[in-house]
């Protein structure tokens, strides 16, 4: 069942529908409900290396439905500690649950005050409500 | 398999299915002769598994796969941008005289004069018809047309010593016209569509700059509508001493009604198998000319045709030339048809435009209360209707229009596309449609609008009178499978 | 004109309906400035009758293969094509559908892919082909732009055994896809695979052709061998008509094999249509350039077919699409699978036999000394005693064209004649060619 739509209050969101859960030094990243629900089923996830640096709004990757690819933009800057390997085996994952199994990155923050520019959730449910 | 009504149509098995070790059509002449032995590495080790049949088995199997294709043949085809319109079954008996297929391609010039006049000729009319000067027939198809267009403006700018990196295109644009500029290595720059459908001049003015090589585009544009700033737009990119690139896509709008060069373009591809009839083919083969200014012509690809009195050959000698962009000098079959195409028209192919331009406004006229019009004005060539009414009064979408449209032996039109316009269907029906199929195709319009209303459980599920139901896409992707897997292959029903 | 179907009545309807009183109306919307005022300056229409007279009389001037005993190959080849192929090609369904965007209408043309994709694949010994290229010049512009996609590096090695016209399409891409282009010279007709081992070290793609363009076949395998070795994608062009007795490119490890598809299927054409084929490993699929097929199920559970991976394409992915391919060659390409269906495996060796024991015939029977002491296929490159192209000239004029002049496309090689055969060829024919370059040389 894809899963329902939603913005945890503890994640931090940017404007091209990325969330980050931040936890010390390091963040997980994925993409949004609404992005995930924008594009459909996911049936491919083209990860970056492990090892490979990120870099705030630019991309990072790419995720794809049978109609329509989307690059996967980094909220914050950093390098790539580890990719979720579910989800290159099953893109499905993001579909059912966006926030939790269905992570694509953790990455180590080479600045942490990048934080401060995403959006808390109250402020990214007003951005998509008017997409 | 056991027997069932109906199944022949529903499943067709794979011509590897119907094969049968030992059988065999084709006998290839063996002279009595020692076959030579191969290197042991360059031998093949594996045969190739092809398939093994007599020959009926190979006519059933093609004439059963036909039977599951539906074609302009077989009915109403409005595929918008594709201009789906008849193909004259003279033109396969020309294409297939023998001093024409059986021509080889490295004949002497003297002994294919018969061909580069055709081809000379062909030059001749399209050249008239964009109101450019000089044609080159070599691309392949529109995309390699447009990839030509982009090299000839690299190769223009570098004699000029200019460094200009960056193409424009229209955010209404054929997918091809951005991945064109990748390929010719330019940066892309997108201008966007104004309320009425034109380009955006302020914004395209923000956008020109001596950095801009030229702007791709189409017009009538794939709305279906002719750019009523196009003066001005091509004095913006003139003015900062770039180029324009027509995108011939939709060329079957404005023959002998407006042509390219007078409106500012320097560089044109046709469509030989969209506007000129050479048949689709389920993909292709299709034909990509190219006409140019004269101050473009030097760098046209090698070679092309020349008359010089009598005489026609191919002119090889172009030192300025971008070089080659395909095999020989071009499809030449295709010009076959093209070429015959107009000399059956003459210059009456102004009336194939208005025709065409005439059953796509009363289309619209007819369709314009039911479905949502983005661009209210009288269209030309094709129309872009929106279902989002549809959509949001009852849940159905394009796709499901589209669909449902199949059961009323109609081949849907193009949906979701161009991508401003949402719950897209582009219908172009062409010239050669008779009122009687306009008219049946209205009325499955509107019968559907109506279903949308009263049983969208119908549409949702639609198509019910085709061989095959709505496939699992997401399948196909997932878990591809891109060739026959022969004893691991899935059984025909699962 | 008997294309279009509207009665003035039907027009003055039509007029009222869209709530015009004249066709002009519509046009309203195109600036005075750039309308066309007056008629187009054509040749008048022609009616059936007059138009196949005119279209006969051209073609009746044009010396086609069946008007003289000819040997020109390089590159297009005179193989038979069935009667089954007409059955493809005269089918209106196949004839007059498009792309199959609706797979619901065009099961047909999709499963007809999927087994012409299964035919490319089984000879190439590959995992995956598209739907078909342009042609096969093109197809190595294509490959290169995968080579583009999957290597940091920015140079294609192209052997000078391959097709000239191959090498040229190649070079006009490069500049777009900002590689630098190197040629590798021959010895004694074939690539040394040392030679391109150094080559390709910092190369994305190695090109060679099998059997190549002079007739003589490459030690393939190591060629291949020494392109992965160096870490370069080795793309093998090869004739399909050749895979039943050569072996795969699959099966001697390259990354791609492409080519021309005309010698299965279609006829010379003056060029084209044709179609070029692509095939990979399936570690490329996803760089793969144009149309791809596959197979799923349909919402009863039974097997239908689908234009997939479609993410890859210009329509989808735009500027960032790995080719802006969209028509392609289709209807040549099912051409191209009904021939390799009639021949079967069976066949396809007998036409390969055949055109080795001919070509060795060629070599013995022909007064020339061959110009390469390498094995061939169906082309035997010769040494003339006069320029190639003067040999041809005084033949031609005792009714035999006997091949292809190679000082065409490589310099110094002014001497040098290529002569192929198909299984169309007899042994009289060869007898013949024999003995009127005897004649001429006398």
């Amino acid at each position: 069942m894809p899963a329902a739509e939603s913005y945890p209050d503890d994640l931090r969101y940017h404007a091209e529908h990325d969330w980050a859960r931040i936890d010390g030094d390091e963040a997980t990243l994925g993409i949004t409900w609404f992005a995930q629900d924008s594009l459909g089923e996911l049936v491919h996830y083209e990860a970056p290396e492990v090892g490979s640096s990120v870099s705030k709004d630019t991309s990072y990757g790419e995720v794809e439905s049978v109609k329509a690819v989307s690059d996967i933009v980094a909220p914050l800057s950093g390098e790539v500690l580890e990719v979720n390997g579910k989800v290159v085996d099953e893109p499905e994952t993001v579909n059912y649950d966006p926030y939790g199994e269905g992570w694509l990155i953790r990455i180590r923050m080479s600045d942490a005050s990048e934080v401060d520019a995403l959006m808390d959730a109250g402020a990214y449910r007003a951005h998509v409500a008017e997409q | 398999m056991t027997a069932e009504p109906g199944r022949a149509w529903r499943d067709t098995p794979l011509v590897f299915e119907r094969s049968r070790p030992g059988r065999r059509a084709g006998r290839p002449p063996r002279p009595d002769l020692p076959v030579p032995e191969l290197p042991g590495s360059l031998r093949r080790s594996q045969p190739p598994r092809l398939p093994e049949l007599a020959e009926p088995e190979i006519v059933r199997h093609f004439t059963a796969l036909a039977d599951r294709t539906f074609g302009v043949d077989t009915g109403f085809y409005p595929l918008g941008s594709c201009t789906m319109k008849h193909n004259p079954r003279v033109h396969e008996r020309l294409a297939a005289l023998p001093g024409f297929r059986d021509l080889h391609p490295h004949a002497e010039d003297e002994d294919a004069q018969g061909a580069l006049e055709l081809m000379w000729n062909l030059q001749e009319i399209l050249a008239e018809i964009a109101g450019l000067p000089a044609v080159t027939l070599q691309p392949a198809a529109g995309s390699q047309g447009e990839l030509t267009g982009l090299m000839l403006m690299r190769a223009y700018f570098d004699e000029r010593g200019e460094e200009r990196d960056t193409i424009i295109t229209a955010d209404t644009a054929h997918g091809t016209n951005p991945a064109s500029v990748t390929m010719a290595g330019y940066q892309l720059a997108r201008v966007e569509t104004d309320a009425r459908g034109n380009l955006d001049l302020a914004d395209l003015r923000a956008k020109v700059n001596e950095r801009t090589a030229g702007l791709m585009l189409t017009n009538p544009s794939t709305l279906g509508l002719f750019d009523e700033g196009i003066e001005e737009v091509a004095e913006i990119f003139h003015g900062a001493g770039a180029l324009l690139y027509y995108d011939g896509a939709n060329l079957n709008a404005v023959v002998g009604l407006s042509r390219p060069g007078d409106m500012g373009f320097d560089i044109v591809h046709y469509n030989l198998h969209k506007t000129f009839s050479q048949p689709h083919g389920g993909g292709g083969p299709g034909g990509g000319p190219v006409a140019v200014r004269e101050s473009i012509e030097p760098y046209l690809p090698a070679p092309v045709v020349v008359r010089d009195g009598d005489v026609f050959r191919l002119d090889h000698d172009r030192p300025k030339s971008i070089g080659r962009v395909r095999g020989f000098a071009g499809p030449f079959g295709v010009f076959v048809r093209a070429y015959a195409y107009m000399r059956a028209y003459g210059p009456e192919l102004r009336d194939m435009s208005e025709v065409a331009v005439l059953n796509a406004n009363y289309v619209l006229a007819r369709l314009r209360d039911a479905y949502d019009l983005p661009y209210d004005r009288h269209c030309m060539h094709e129309f872009v209707l929106s279902a989002r009414n549809l959509k949001r009064e009852h849940g159905i979408t394009a796709l499901d229009v589209a669909k449902r449209l199949m059961d009323y032996g109609i081949h849907p039109p193009t949906v979701y596309f161009p991508l401003v316009v949402p719950e897209a269907l582009m219908i172009e029906p062409t010239e050669t449609e008779p009122k009687e199929r306009l008219d049946d195709f209205v009325d499955a319009m509107l019968a559907i609008a109506q279903e949308a209303a009263e049983s969208p459980e119908v549409l949702k599920s639609a198509p019910h009178g085709r061989p095959v139901r709505r496939l699992d896409e997401v399948r196909a992707a997932k878990q591809p499978v891109l060739r026959y897997l022969f004893d691991e292959h899935p059984a025909l029903v699962t | 004109m008997g294309y279009l179907s509207l009665t003035d009545a039907d027009r003055a309807e039509m007029l009222a309906a869209i709530g015009v009183s004249s066709l002009d109306e519509l046009f309203d919307q195109i600036p005075p400035g750039v309308r066309f005022g007056r008629e187009l300056e054509v040749p008048p229409a022609l009616g059936e009758a007059e138009l196949a007279r005119h279209l006969e009389e051209l073609a009746s001037r044009n010396v086609h293969t069946g008007s003289e005993l000819s040997f020109v190959g390089a590159g297009i080849y005179d193989h038979y094509v069935p009667s089954v192929a007409d059955v493809v090609l005269s089918r209106g369904e196949f004839l007059t559908a498009y792309t199959p965007y609706q797979p619901e209408m065009s099961q047909g043309t999709l499963q007809a892919i999927f087994e012409y994709q299964t035919v490319i694949c089984e000879l190439t010994g590959m995992d995956v082909s598209n739907a078909s290229g342009y042609d096969g010049c093109t197809v190595a512009a294509d490959a290169c732009f995968v080579a583009r996609h999957v290597s940091d590096r920015r140079k294609v090695v192209l052997a000078e055994t391959l097709n000239p016209q191959v090498r040229q399409v190649v070079k006009t891409y490069a500049r777009g896809f900002g590689f630098e282009v190197v040629e590798l010279g021959h010895r004694d007709g074939v690539v040394d695979p040392d030679e391109l081992g150094a080559a390709a070290s910092d190369a994305a793609a190695v090109f060679f052709q099998q059997p190549n363009f002079l007739g003589c076949l490459e030690d393939a395998p190591a060629l291949a061998a020494a392109a992965n070795d160096a870490g370069a994608l080795s793309v093998a062009h090869v004739d399909l008509m050749s895979l039943s007795v050569l072996e795969s490119p699959g099966a001697y490890g390259c990354a791609l094999a492409i080519g021309e598809g005309q010698s299965a299927g279609n006829w010379p054409s003056y060029g084209g249509p044709h179609y070029g084929f692509l095939a990979s490993r399936s570690d490329y699929v996803r760089r793969m350039p144009g149309r791809i097929v596959g197979e799923t199920v349909d919402a009863d559970g039974r097997r239908a077919y689908v234009l997939t991976l479609q993410t890859r394409e210009q329509h989808i992915r735009r500027e960032k699409a790995t080719s802006n391919i969209t028509t392609n060659q289709t209807l040549l390409a099912l051409a191209g699978l009904a021939t390799l269906s009639w021949l079967g495996p069976e066949g396809l060796r007998e036409v390969g036999e055949t055109c080795l024991a001919l070509s060795q015939y060629a070599r013995e029977r022909v007064p020339l000394e061959p110009a390469f002491d390498q094995p061939v296929f169906k082309e035997v490159a010769f040494r003339t005693p006069m320029p190639a192209r003067e040999l041809v000239r005084r033949a031609r004029e005792r009714g035999v064209n006997p091949g292809y002049a190679l000082g065409r496309d490589y310099e110094g090689m002014e001497d040098v004649l290529l002569v192929a055969v198909t299984e169309k060829k007899t042994v009289e024919d060869l007898d013949r060619l024999a003995s009127v370059i005897e004649e001429v040389c006398a």
